[in-house]
């Protein structure tokens, strides 16, 4: 296969290994600045808070000096919640690319293969059914949930693709099959949220808003492996999802080998965002509005991975720390993905109109 | 095939007559159907039955129109009538009609769903409109996914915080034709018969508009007044089965995948088909969900879903759907 691609590079890219990427200068720009928005983020999502830390404090705190208090602060609650904001919101930009631009759809988000229903119903029963005692309830948050979360996930998105096969997967038929087995998700986690007792209920409907409020290191290493791990391999097949955008025949005359490959982008992006969705709940926006904002800041025919990975991280990180700093109780993450990120999709739209009528 | 929907329809109206949570035998509905009196059996008939199949019969019919004619201007698979913000503006003013001014019962909050349905969708279009003349399907089901999200966070936010809108909320969202006064009928069968003869009226521009935008208008379309009146027809539909029954989205994007494959793309037989099998899907769902809940009905949302989930599932694998 990469004998055959490396014919087609373009003069002046960039090859390492499998990973070919051509020289574009816009793209490269808006990932540099990306990344450093990031790392600003993270930065200030560690010094801003209740109690203000200055950077001295917190590195201070790093090195096992400063004061127990602002140990405390630093290494069992503000960097866990940072991290595992920043590697949610990656997770979630890079898992929402590779649906969009493998199905060829700019409304498909992981949620199209059953990734987030499922692991919607398995937390929200995990929580419905479950809960009751006091004991139990404080168990299941511990662990229960992310796993109950993952399972959902997983096993919806294994059935989904196992009913798309017929002699192999297309994207028309995924989503048309995901549709139908999302549908019957979410009438479950409906049906739970109904019979439930209101408390209950009410947890429910905290978690399927997404929160990193309850981030510990224990949620934080799986997602973070995995994250890392998820993003590096789609960085790979970065060429064969831009060979496969020029039409099945072309793709296949190129020497794509098309079912391996889809298979391939499909249980990446469900990882990701099953990774994300455990560690915080099902977060939203991100993997809907980020790709469409990389894919317009970078002027690029298809959403440009690294770029949507990094905005993903961007937003979740500016969505975290408005939650807990603008209003007098904290507001989910989730509320806030949407509340910044939807008026910016909106405005891209508008200004997009008005350049092509001008 | 036309015929045969029609036919559906037809024995899903008199099922749902005839079936219900209440034991009535048949002969006893029958009699009361036909000698109407003061007796249980006929204000069971005529005061729930026959209006709750009628309300069933505007929901799915909306639906159903407006699926076909979403999917037909968007040409996207994915789109189904909630896409324009329908459902979450009509959501977010239930909510705020619990929360801020107190109101309960149907024959309120369906006022205040309507105006909400019909207030997104209208911001909607205008965001895309926004800069240029014609609302063209891409930008249009992305700003209707943006704005559509963005007012589900309010609807959190405010579910959130407050356990009685939560309470309200998580009873209309799943969708139900059970409890509504027979006011509702009437408040929404205005608007649902505007918006039927407006997606009627915009019949051949649909299958113009399949062509392309440049093709449609070589063929003598006006695009940018067949998009309004596609639009307005979809916003009325929507609106109307929503404020009515709740969310029930699922029938309008199941609808016209599963209408395609019988009677082919064009809209003249893809509308009329949809109403029809619309009407039939939504009624069968209904009935199920009064027999096998027993008392505590199940919510004709909740078994639409479980039963059109499963059953889409098997069209889209057994029949090569017709693509867009």
């Amino acid at each position: 296969m990469t004998g055959q691609l490396t014919g087609v590079r373009r003069a002046g890219g960039i090859r390492v290994g499998p990973v070919g990427l051509a020289w574009r200068p816009r793209v490269v720009i808006a990932t540099i600045a990306a990344l450093v928005l990031a790392l600003i983020l993270f930065v200030a999502g560690i010094t801003i808070g209740s109690s203000a830390l200055s950077v001295v404090d917190v590195i201070r705190a790093l090195g096992g000096g400063g004061t127990g208090v602002q140990r405390l602060i630093v290494t069992e609650l503000r960097l866990p919640r940072a991290l595992t904001g920043a590697f949610v919101g990656l997770a979630l930009g890079v898992a929402g690319a590779l649906t969009q631009t493998f199905t060829r759809n700019p409304l498909a988000t992981p949620d199209v293969i059953g990734v987030t229903a499922g692991a919607s119903t398995g937390a929200v029963a995990a929580i419905v059914l479950g809960g009751g005692t006091y004991s139990v309830s404080a168990a299941l948050l511990g662990g229960g949930i992310p796993l109950a979360a993952t399972a959902g996930a997983l096993i919806a998105s294994a059935v989904v693709y196992g009913l798309g096969w017929r002699g192999g997967v297309e994207s028309y038929r995924l989503i048309l099959v995901g549709i139908g087995v999302a549908s019957v998700l979410t009438a479950l986690t409906s049906y739970l949220l109904v019979r439930a007792q209101i408390a209950q209920a009410s947890q429910a409907s905290v978690w399927l808003v997404g929160s990193l409020s309850g981030s510990s290191w224990p949620s934080v290493w799986p997602l973070l492996i995995v994250a890392v791990l998820g993003v590096a391999l789609s960085l790979v097949t970065s060429t064969a999802l831009g060979v496969s955008q020029l039409g099945d025949e072309t793709a296949i005359a190129v020497g794509l080998h098309l079912q391996r490959h889809r298979l391939i982008v499909i249980a990446l992006a469900v990882v990701l965002t099953a990774a994300a969705v455990a560690a915080a709940g099902p977060v939203g926006f991100v993997a809907f509005v980020v790709p469409q904002i990389a894919l317009r800041t970078a002027g690029t025919s298809r959403p440009p991975l690294l770029l949507s990975g990094l905005m993903g991280t961007c937003l979740v990180l500016v969505a975290d720390l408005a939650g807990r700093t603008i209003f007098p109780t904290e507001v989910p993450v989730g509320l806030l993905t949407t509340v910044v990120g939807a008026p910016y999709l909106i405005w891209l739209l508008v200004r997009h109109r008005k350049e092509l009528s001008s | 095939m036309i015929a045969v929907f029609a036919g559906l329809a037809a024995v899903t109206a008199l099922a749902s007559v005839l079936f219900g949570s209440n034991h009535l035998s048949m002969p006893a509905v029958v009699d009361a159907l036909i000698h109407r009196g003061s007796d249980e059996a006929s204000t069971i008939v005529f005061g729930v039955r026959i209006p709750r199949t009628m309300l069933g019969i505007v929901v799915g019919a909306c639906l159903g129109v407006a699926g076909a004619v979403m999917q037909g201007h968007t040409r996207n698979s994915l789109a189904d009538p909630g896409l324009f913000g329908v459902s979450a503006g009509a959501g977010l003013a239930v909510v705020i009609g619990v929360y801020a001014f107190g109101v309960v019962g149907t024959g309120i909050t369906v006022w205040f769903a309507l105006a909400g349905a019909i207030i997104a969708s209208v911001a909607v279009f205008s965001i895309t409109a926004a800069g240029s003349g014609t609302a063209s399907p891409v930008p249009l089901a992305l700003a209707g996914a943006a704005v559509s999200a963005l007012l589900d966070a309010f609807t959190s936010y405010i579910v959130l915080a407050d356990k009685d809108s939560l309470q309200a909320y998580r009873l209309w969202v799943v969708g139900s034709l059970s409890g509504r006064d027979v006011g509702v009928i009437w408040s929404v069968v205005p608007f649902a018969v505007a918006g039927l003869l407006l997606a009627f009226l915009n019949t051949r521009a649909l299958d113009n508009l399949g062509l392309g935008s440049d093709m449609a208008r070589s063929l003598g379309e006006n695009v940018l007044v067949a998009r309004i009146v596609g639009l307005a027809s979809i916003t009325l539909l929507t609106a109307a089965a929503t404020a009515a029954a709740g969310p029930i989205g699922f029938v309008g994007l199941v609808i016209p995948h599963l209408v395609r494959p019988f009677v082919g793309t064009g809209h003249r037989f893809v509308l009329p088909a949809s109403a029809l099998l619309g009407i039939a899907l939504v009624l069968a769902a209904d009935v199920v969900g009064r027999l096998i809940g027993g008392v505590a009905e199940v919510q004709v949302g909740i078994v639409l879903a479980l039963i059109g989930g499963p059953f889409f599932v098997v069209i889209a694998r057994r029949r090569s759907l017709v693509a867009l």
